[in-house]
């Protein structure tokens, strides 16, 4: 059976991802993490603020999955997208699959959350100490 | 006919949702909601790019826009 976790949650905990993606018939597990950076282009962030369209952002990331476990025969998929304001170090985003072999997992991995950024109707407002602004808005 | 707005977008409007029912003229396609948009809210044009969702699943600009649909603004996403 084919197991998928698509969540967007008020905080991520990254320790339970193993779990969710530990399978007998998994050889190798690969997971992402996104992070709060400190400094983007050299400018000090405070913190990051996400919001989401949650009804069509949960829909684009089973998709995502669904496509992913098709391309790579994964056993498994996690993708868990957090909102609210985030603090730097804070996990925002968690991606993960299993599969027979890590090969498979490893490009898996890199297509979710690749495809993630692109797609899924998530927006994210960088708070620096006298500015805020809308990542990726404008040209 | 509602219009749902995120991120910059809504910042643009400086509301959550523009409602047509009450300003009277109501977009009749994808493509015609981006026009309006973009005179009456000339920011819309300066961003990179500007999707419209119809019923949770994004639409070309030749897709017709009804009074029942969900519709949203989805300003450069930039989850992750």
């Amino acid at each position: 059976m084919k197991k998928t976790i698509i969540e967007i949650v008020d905080a991520i905990d990254v320790s339970k991802t193993y779990m969710e993606l530990s399978s007998p018939k998994s050889g190798g597990i690969c997971v992402f993490i996104g992070t709060v950076r400190e400094f983007t282009q050299g400018e000090e962030v405070v913190s990051l603020e996400f919001e989401t369209y949650r009804k069509m952002a949960l829909q684009e990331m089973e998709k995502i999955a669904m496509e992913a476990v098709k391309k790579w025969k994964l056993n498994s998929v996690v993708i868990r997208h957090a909102i609210g304001t985030k603090k730097i170090e804070d996990p925002v985003v968690v991606v993960g699959a299993s599969a027979p072999h890590r090969a498979a997992c490893f490009e898996a991995c890199r297509f979710l959350i690749d495809t993630l950024k692109e797609r899924v109707p998530i927006w994210k407002k960088e708070i620096f100490k006298n500015k805020t602004v809308w990542v990726s808005a404008h040209p | 006919m509602e219009v749902l707005l995120f991120g910059i977008a809504k910042d643009i409007v400086g509301e959550s949702k523009i409602d047509f029912a009450k300003s009277g003229d109501m977009p009749r396609s994808v493509a015609a909601l981006r026009d309006l948009l973009n005179k009456t809210y000339p920011e819309f044009a300066k961003l990179s790019s500007l999707a419209v969702a119809v019923n949770s699943e994004y639409a070309l600009d030749d897709v017709t826009l009804r009074s029942g649909d969900e519709i949203a603004i989805i300003p450069p996403v930039s989850g992750g």
